[in-house]
Parts: structure tokens; sequence; C-alpha cells
């Protein structure tokens, strides 16, 4: 009996290494390739013989042969996500409060609408926000992006939602007692009790904006304009298999500071993704 | 302004509600004023001036447009000696203006009849004698009563310009001929055509065979793909929380990591990672004696390829679910069902399963109307190829949303494209109706507190 069991225990360890192996392979590989000298796909060893820093110089440096602007789509990427983010956030938040504090005419049908409009896959109406953008003079701009972006966050707020219905309305309704404005519960009672949603919330907008290339694409017309994203899936259709090293230097540090976040706020990420699943 | 008005000769004929009420539906904001609100009066008084300025400048010709959907299209005309090419009409943007004509009359519509209403309701509380409210206690209680739609105003604006506007503009694509090669505007003109659109890719022979097989494939790959991903993640999250296994903490943290790379890079390195000459998992199959597996360029295998690149993205999300329903099982259970003698395999089947299906289904449904609409991996991954000869506009690989967006930004068949997107929708909605009457949470949603 306890060398079955301890049989299982070592089958089980064994699984959960091949596992992790499998989790760890893709991430190892395209940071080692970033540091091999040369540009080629293929390599003979998983460890590269030479490792070389030169393509992330590349990244910064403008070279004569390609149009690589990668600084100024860091920071195009980094204005657009963090402003998106807090634009988002907030708007999806306070839809989110709305809908599940109060009770008011015609809730119902909101609820309904935003449930039925998350069904379109959301890029169909790609052309019709064209030709708006176009009208409103905003193409080729970044604010238009955020604008995009910021305007549907609204339609996400099922999880905030099904996080405050689980505050106790005890606490409003004392507050309000004592005579406090709706601002004041929101600001004073509300929001501090919401900093793993908040967090959730925020994280999740900001990658969204952060990797987003469908409706980047479309809308920054010129090449300095673009984000990371839109620069590195150019990249890989135009240079991977010449150019594959630089690409993976380029990934790297696109996925870098997404992936740490990830890791030290994963408490609140299984938070989020849990409370948005168990209340629907 | 503020004084308060009582009405001492109710008796005669209509009351102040009905006089108020009729005044507003006359002029917007009169009943306010008969009923001595004079700055909400003068409010809905200069709405009503705006509208009709905006009806009679433009909104009426942009309604025009939105049924005809323009008359002239580009065209040569004489102009003195020589002939010039004349814009004619741009049907696409006449719809979209027609729209929102459509959207701002409808507006302006319900406004009108919450105005009569609100003229009718402070006119019967001043027939009751009460109190009328002055500007500055209306704007109080605005803030008070109406606070939930004072936080929702900005959220549904832009609600309503980037995301109602748009797929309403989409819908109605699909009835129109807007496609290439012929009805593309500025050149031509485009027009309604009813359900042609609809028809036309049921019955033309090219249409109807890329749409029968790319939507088979849509269906199997979101079954499979919700199916593997779900149970994939709870086999991992079983295997962690075994009785004896250490390290949990340090186990979740690595499985997490796949959730962490943001997919977008994760499948562009994939895409590279199973390259068939160069690609590293090839050369590892080749030194082991094994030939390379085309992943991503034989018909068959890509598609085994993505369920799998799926199932590397898709499990640690299903394994974080799982992990935190398996903690709130009952530990008695488990005791319960050892005292009696339970193995192991029957407390998973009896237990643990029931337990984690139960919470965890309404993700499963909608995990799988996630997998239609599962854009990214296709996209990024094989782009749906291998090409297919047979589809129109589509490859093997090709999910109805990748076709979708092939249609509409490489192709300009906007046309069908709506037609697929309204299809995609209908799929959906069935199925998160389905979920949605199900879930208690809906259903109980006040009980919570």
């Amino acid at each position: 009996m306890k060398q079955k069991r301890r049989f299982k225990l070592a089958l089980s360890y064994v699984l959960l290494v091949l596992i992790a192996l499998v989790c760890i392979y893709p991430a190892l590989w395209i940071i080692l390739s970033s540091f091999k000298v040369g540009d080629s796909l293929y390599s003979e060893t998983l460890i590269p013989r030479q490792l070389t820093l030169e393509h992330y110089m590349d990244l910064f440096r403008s070279q004569s042969d390609k149009d690589l602007p990668y600084l100024k789509w860091y920071w195009n990427t980094l204005k657009i996500a963090v402003t998106s983010m807090v634009l988002g956030t907030l708007l999806q938040v306070l839809t989110a409060y709305a809908m599940s504090r109060f009770r008011f005419k015609g809730r119902q049908t909101m609820m309904s609408v935003i449930l039925i409009l998350g069904m379109f896959p959301g890029f169909m109406s790609m052309i019709a926000v064209y030709i708006i953008l176009l009208q409103m003079n905003l193409l080729n701009s970044p604010w238009a992006l955020v604008l995009v972006y910021t305007s549907g966050a609204a339609l996400g707020m099922f999880v905030a939602k099904g996080f405050f219905d689980t505050i106790p309305r005890a606490l409003e309704e004392s507050a309000l007692l004592d005579g406090a404005s709706h601002s004041q519960i929101f600001r004073l009672i509300i929001l501090p009790l919401s900093t793993p949603i908040m967090t959730y919330i925020a994280i999740t907008t900001f990658t969204a904006a952060w990797v987003d290339f469908i409706f980047a694409r479309l809308i920054l017309r010129s090449r300095e304009n673009w984000t990371l994203a839109v620069g590195l899936y150019e990249l890989v259709s135009s240079y991977s298999s010449t150019e594959f090293t630089l690409f993976a230097a380029g990934s790297v540090l696109v996925a870098l500071p997404i992936t740490l976040l990830y890791m030290f706020l994963q408490r609140f990420l299984v938070h989020g993704l849990t409370a948005g699943a168990t209340k629907g | 302004m503020n004084r308060a008005i009582t009405n001492p000769n109710r008796a005669a004929g209509m009351g102040n509600a009905g006089i108020a009420a009729l005044l507003s539906v006359l002029v917007m904001g009169l009943g306010q004023m008969y009923n001595r609100q004079w700055m909400k009066g003068i409010i809905f008084l200069l709405a009503e001036l705006v509208s009709l300025y905006l009806i009679v400048t433009s909104l009426a010709y942009n309604l025009w447009g939105l049924v005809t959907l323009g008359e002239q299209s580009a065209h040569m005309e004489k102009i003195g000696r020589l002939y010039r090419n004349v814009p004619g009409d741009h049907s696409i943007f006449m719809m979209i203006y027609g729209l929102v004509a459509l959207l701002y009359i409808g507006l302006l519509v319900c406004f009108y009849i919450a105005n009569i209403k609100d003229a009718y309701r402070i006119g019967k509380r001043r027939e009751r004698g009460e109190k009328v409210n002055n500007f500055r206690a209306t704007w109080r209680l605005l803030g008070n009563q109406g606070f939930p739609y004072v936080l929702l105003t900005l959220p549904a604006i832009g609600v309503l310009v980037f995301t109602i506007l748009p797929i309403i503009f989409m819908i109605l694509m699909a009835f129109t001929n807007y496609s290439a090669p012929d009805h593309i505007p500025p050149k031509s003109l485009v027009d309604w055509v009813g359900l042609r659109t609809f028809t036309n890719l049921v019955t033309l022979e090219a249409w109807s065979h890329t749409f029968v097989g790319v939507f088979t494939w849509t269906i199997i790959w979101a079954v499979v793909a919700t199916v593997t991903t779900y149970f994939g993640g709870i086999l991992v999250a079983l295997l962690i929380e075994q009785q004896g296994i250490k390290f949990k903490g340090f186990w979740r943290t690595l499985f997490i990591l796949p959730y962490a790379i943001p997919q977008f890079i994760s499948l562009l390195v994939m895409r590279n990672l199973l390259n068939y000459q160069f690609g590293p998992v090839n050369q590892y199959l080749r030194m082991m004696g094994l030939g390379g597996v085309p992943w991503l360029n034989d018909p068959f295998w890509a598609k085994v390829t993505v369920i799998m690149v799926n199932m590397w993205i898709g499990i640690p999300v299903s394994m974080i679910l799982v992990l935190g329903v398996l903690t709130a099982i009952p530990r008695d259970l488990y005791e319960a069902a050892e005292v009696d003698g339970a193995t192991g395999f029957q407390k998973f089947r009896n237990i643990t399963m029931p337990f984690v299906l139960f919470q965890t289904a309404p993700i499963l449904i909608m995990q799988f109307a996630g997998n239609i609409n599962n854009f990214n991996v296709i996209f990024l991954l094989t782009n749906g190829l291998p090409a297919n000869g047979d589809y129109a506009y589509a490859g093997s690989t090709d999910l109805l949303v990748t076709w979708l967006y092939k249609l509409t930004l490489d192709n300009q068949r906007y046309n069908f494209a709506s037609a697929i997107g309204i299809i995609i929708f209908i799929i959906i909605a069935a199925f998160s109706l389905y979920n949605y009457r199900r879930s208690r949470s809906f259903k109980e949603e006040d009980m919570i507190q």
C-alpha cells in the first residue's frame, strides 16, 4: 500500500516537472535566442555558444536598412496603455458600482444590452469605427486609440459588479444615515474596500492596450505612431526569417513588463478571475 | 419661482396635470413653465429649438440618405468644354450619418415623452397642493436620486458611439451590396438588397462550400479547445493539490507563467518554435531520428497544432479557477468517505468531480463562446493557413471570425463579412442565453445581501 502510494507520488512529480518544462521552454528559448550571435532562427544548441547584447542595442540604434523606431514605439505604447488604464478602470468601476448598488429604471435593460453587446466579435464594427474616427479627424492619433479602448471599458463591468455585490449594503446604509453623500460613500467606503478588484481591472485594461494590434493597426497609419504590438507583428511578417534574433529581443522587452506584473500581482489576478467566474 | 403654489379651483374642468401635459405635448418645456418651473422649462424649450434647427438643416437630409443610400454615383460631367469627374454620393458615409440622425431622433422622442410625463407629474403635485421644486432643489434631487444616471452618462455615451452605433451599422451592411469589386464608394453606389447576401452565402457554390467548411471547423475547434483546456486545467489542479505534494505554491506560480506572458508574444514565438525547417521542435525530433512534423504547413497538423498551443495558453486559466473551487470543497466530505472506505478514484468521481463541474459549468459555456470568437490563436499562429484552394478567401484553419476579418480588411467583401458576423452573434447569443438562464447569480442577485 505504502509502496503504491510512493509510486503514485513519484509519477505525479514526474508529471509536474514535465508540465513545468513545457510551460517554461518557449519563454526560455526566446530569451536565449535574443542573446544569440547571428540572426537566424536555427540554432544548434539550446544554450548559445556565445552570448551577445547586440540585438538589444540594435533595437535602440537607428539603422539605415530598416525603419524600426523601437524606442518611439515603446513610448507610444506606454502612453496609450497608461492613459487607457486610468480612464478605462475609472469608467468600468463607476459603471459596475452604479449597476451593483442602485436600483433604477432601465437597469435590467442596460445589463441585458451590455450582455448582448459582449456577444459580438469586438472588431466586427471596425469599418464603422474607422469612418467615425475619420470624420472626427482622429485617424492616426494615439488619442483615438485611447478613446476606442476606453469607450468599450464599461462593457467589461460584470467582474467588478460581482465584487461590489458582495460588499454588505449595511455599510452604506449606516453612512447614509450619518448624512454622507453618494460620492463620499463611494470614495471613502467602497473604493478602499475594492483595491483587489481595481488592481485586477487596471492590470487587464493595461495589458489589453499593451498587446492590442487589431485596432492599433487600423487606426495608427504612420510608422512612427505605431505601438509595439503593431511594430512587432510587422517585424515578424517582414523580418522574422532573416532577423529572428532581433524579433526575439524585441519580444522579450515587450513581454517582460507584463509578465513580471502578472507574476507579482498574481494574487489579484486569481482573485479577479475567480470572482468573475462564480458571479458571471 | 420658488413660491409654493396651490390650486384652489381644482374642479374647473381639466386639472393642472392635464393642462401641463397638453402644453408639453405642444411644445417641449411649455408645461414646465405652466408649472412655474421656469429654468427647467427654458432648458427643455432650448433643447427643442436646437433639435428643430438640426432636423431642418441636416437630420432630415441624413434620414433621406439612409433610406436611399445616395442616388448619384461618381460620374463625368461636361463643365464648359471639358469633362470633369464629379464626386457622387458616398453611400457608406450617408448610412452612418443617417444612423446618427436616427439615433438622435430616437433619443429626442424618449426625451419628449419624459418631458410630457414630467409636466403631468408636477401638475398632479400642484393639484394636491404640494410644493413644487425650484431649480436648485431639482438639481439636488438629480444628484441624489439620479446618482446612478450621473455615473452612467459618460460610459453610456462611449458605448453608444463606439459600440452600439458601429454594431447597428454592421448589421445594416449585411443587407446591402457593399462589396468589392462593383460596389465600393466613392466610385459607385451601394444599395439595399434585402436578404440576398444571406441567400448567396447558402446558395452560391463557392461561398456555401467555404461557409459550411469554416463553420464546421469553428464548432469542432470550439468544442475541442474548450474540453481540452477545461479538463487539462482540472487535471493539473488536482495534481498540485494531491496529498503529499510539496511546494504547492511553487508549482502553481510556475504553471501560471503561460498566462502571464502576453498571448500576442507567446503565439508569435510558438509560430517560430514550430517552424518546419528551422524550428527547434522539429530539430529535436530529427535528432531523435524522427522526421520533422509539418506543424503549421499541413491542413490536418495545423489543426492539431492550434489546439495544442491553445492548451498551453488556456490550461493555466482553468487551473486557477479549479484551484479556487477545490479549496472550497468541505474537508469532512472526504473524511466521511475515507471512513466508509472509499478509494481515491471513488472520492474523485463522487465528490471532487461533481463539485468542480457544478461550480464551473457556467464558465465552461462562457469559454466555449469565447473560443468561437478566439481570434488571436488562429490569426497569430497560422493566419488561417495553410491555404485551401476550394475556399473563398479562407484557409484551412480559419474560424468564422478570422474569415470575417480577412473578408473585411483584405478583400473588402463587407456585406458577406457582416452576414457572418450576424451568424456568429446568433450562435453565441443562443449559448449565452442558455447559460444565463441557468446561472443562479442572475436570478438571485439580491439574495447575496
